[in-house]
């Protein structure tokens, strides 16, 4: 871009920038800080948006049932090998042969959470949660079996629907 | 307004009269007394400015800066400090042993040397002279002597090109910082830093307000030179970790590197002290000339004066580092020799007009 500017105007003009500057960093020196102290807010103001992807989850009715019908779709679509299902072929009440889910293994450690699963279910039957405190001292500990898990207990209280609602400015939550 | 220099002949007559002491051995306690007076100082106040800067640096970014290490992270310092000191020290092969190791002293000096000029209180200014703002100046030119060996001495092209660049910033903005002073000097008639001081103890009496548009003009040329001075803010050049690694310091470890980052924050205090004591009063508390708020103002002791002032000035110092984007080397140069130093130049006509007719507050 062609600078026209002449001496005196572009000296002016620059001082008006600068001064404009100057005023938008005088603004954000006294509004509330975005900062949250994370572990001691775990359990107070701690806000997880609820679709970031923490870890997967297959949800369970009261009775146990899952929605899981074993076709592999999840496994086929997982770009890191992720998901192993195994199945068995079980006789309904009617005749009828089905297919079973025996074993959902899912390893957290090689998820990359790309969501490609959950996409790809045809019967919405596993989904991604808030719940990010995964961490663990070995790696075999993040191999989850996600149809065991009849009761989906999260780490944090309430973090499932979004912990506490975005206060800006409530840092200091050591209550 | 108390007057530390009762303190201080006190001390002098125990030692002379009292201990009968000679000439030499009571001038070298003193010496060693206002030594130990000055480095205490230095590295307390490093810590202050340290920690400041990182606090206010977060506040204008929207954070909350350090908060761990002790009650709302004041302890953060000590632990940099402390780590910096176990960091084991070594040589960088083929390089300049001796200007490798003189240069992080050599800045230390300098920053030293001005910091000593500091007034603190009535009768509390260290170094004294007749020509005090003159061997100021004279000794903050040290500075850029350790930043060019720094670069040189320590076999890296990087640190050669940075302290290219600081050296040409530092020798540059020179200029308009001594004209500024020269400004000053011109309306208090005294080069003497107490002079100075005492000049502007009548109502409305500092700088700015006594000369006011050359002097405010002055006040302000001297904040953005100093600022470049100091090697910061907008103008830190000499340190571009994506060019340049790091910078001029970039083969120093544990304490040489660590003499360089105090250096630094203490420049940015001494131009901040200078500023103050030259434009707005060094100790002198503000006189409006009604006796009772003047004595008012006058119970407040003169430290808190200058080190509020100061540190008003660093915080604006501090302001304008987080807002601003850095200059090109070029941009740093024009703004300099095409618009500072001119300005700088009919200032000094203008001030020394405005004393001929006798247009100032008397």
């Amino acid at each position: 871009m062609e600078n026209n500017n002449s001496y005196f105007g572009g000296a002016v003009k620059g001082v008006k920038s600068l001064l404009t500057g100057l005023g938008v960093t005088m603004k954000e020196y006294f509004i509330p800080k975005v900062t949250e102290q994370y572990p001691e807010n775990r359990k107070t103001t701690l806000h997880v948006s609820e679709r970031h992807r923490g870890r997967l989850v297959m949800p369970h009715d009261a009775e146990g049932n899952h929605k899981c019908i074993a076709c592999t779709l999840c496994e086929k679509a997982c770009p890191n090998g992720t998901i192993k299902i195994t199945a068995e072929m079980r006789e309904t009440e009617d005749g009828k042969k089905k297919k079973f889910l025996t074993d959902y293994q899912y390893d957290l450690g090689d998820c990359m959470f790309c969501q490609l699963c959950v996409n790809v279910c045809p019967q919405d039957a596993i989904k991604f949660t808030n719940d990010f405190e995964n961490s663990t001292f070995e790696r075999g500990s993040l191999v989850l079996h996600l149809d065991k898990e009849l009761q989906y207990e999260s780490s944090l209280p309430n973090i499932i629907d979004g912990g506490a609602p975005i206060e800006i400015g409530k840092w200091n939550t050591k209550k | 307004m108390f007057d530390f220099s009762i303190v201080t002949t006190w001390f002098d007559s125990l030692l002379r009269e009292t201990l009968g002491l000679g000439d030499f051995l009571s001038i070298l306690i003193e010496c060693v007394l206002v030594g130990v007076f000055i480095l205490a100082a230095y590295a307390m106040l490093a810590i202050v400015l340290i920690f400041m800067e990182r606090k206010v640096c977060a506040y204008f970014q929207c954070r909350l800066g350090p908060m761990r290490v002790g009650p709302w992270g004041v302890f953060q310092v000590f632990a940099d400090v402390l780590k910096m000191l176990q960091k084991e020290i070594f040589f960088v092969d083929k390089a300049d042993k001796l200007l490798y190791l003189v240069a992080p002293f050599l800045v230390l000096i300098a920053s030293v040397g001005t910091f000593s000029f500091m007034p603190w209180n009535k009768g509390a200014g260290i170094l004294d002279f007749n020509v005090g703002i003159f061997l100021l100046t004279a000794i903050s030119s040290i500075g850029v002597v350790g930043v060019f060996l720094a670069g040189w001495g320590s076999n890296n092209k990087y640190s050669v090109v940075s302290a290219m660049r600081g050296a040409v910033q530092m020798i540059s903005y020179e200029m308009s910082l001594c004209l500024c002073l020269i400004t000053a000097v011109v309306l208090t008639g005294t080069m003497q830093i107490s002079g100075i001081v005492e000049a502007q103890s009548g109502p409305f009496g500092w700088l700015v307000f006594q000369g006011h548009i050359p002097a405010i003009i002055a006040f302000i040329v001297f904040l953005v030179a100093g600022n470049a001075e100091a090697n910061r803010g907008p103008f830190d050049l000499p340190e571009a970790e994506s060019e340049l690694t790091a910078g001029y310091h970039t083969e120093y470890s544990g304490m040489g590197f660590g003499f360089f980052y105090l250096a630094e924050y203490l420049n940015m205090f001494v131009i901040a002290g200078v500023a103050t004591t030259v434009f707005l009063g060094g100790w002198m508390p503000i006189h409006i000339g009604v006796a009772g708020v003047d004595s008012f103002m006058d119970c407040i002791p003169g430290i808190v004066w200058f080190l509020g002032k100061a540190f008003l000035l660093v915080w604006v110092l501090l302001w304008i580092r987080w807002s601003f984007p850095r200059l090109r080397i070029d941009q740093i140069l024009k703004l300099e020799w095409k618009y500072l130093m001119p300005l700088s130049l009919i200032n000094l006509v203008l001030m020394t007009v405005i004393v001929a007719l006798g247009w100032y507050i008397k």
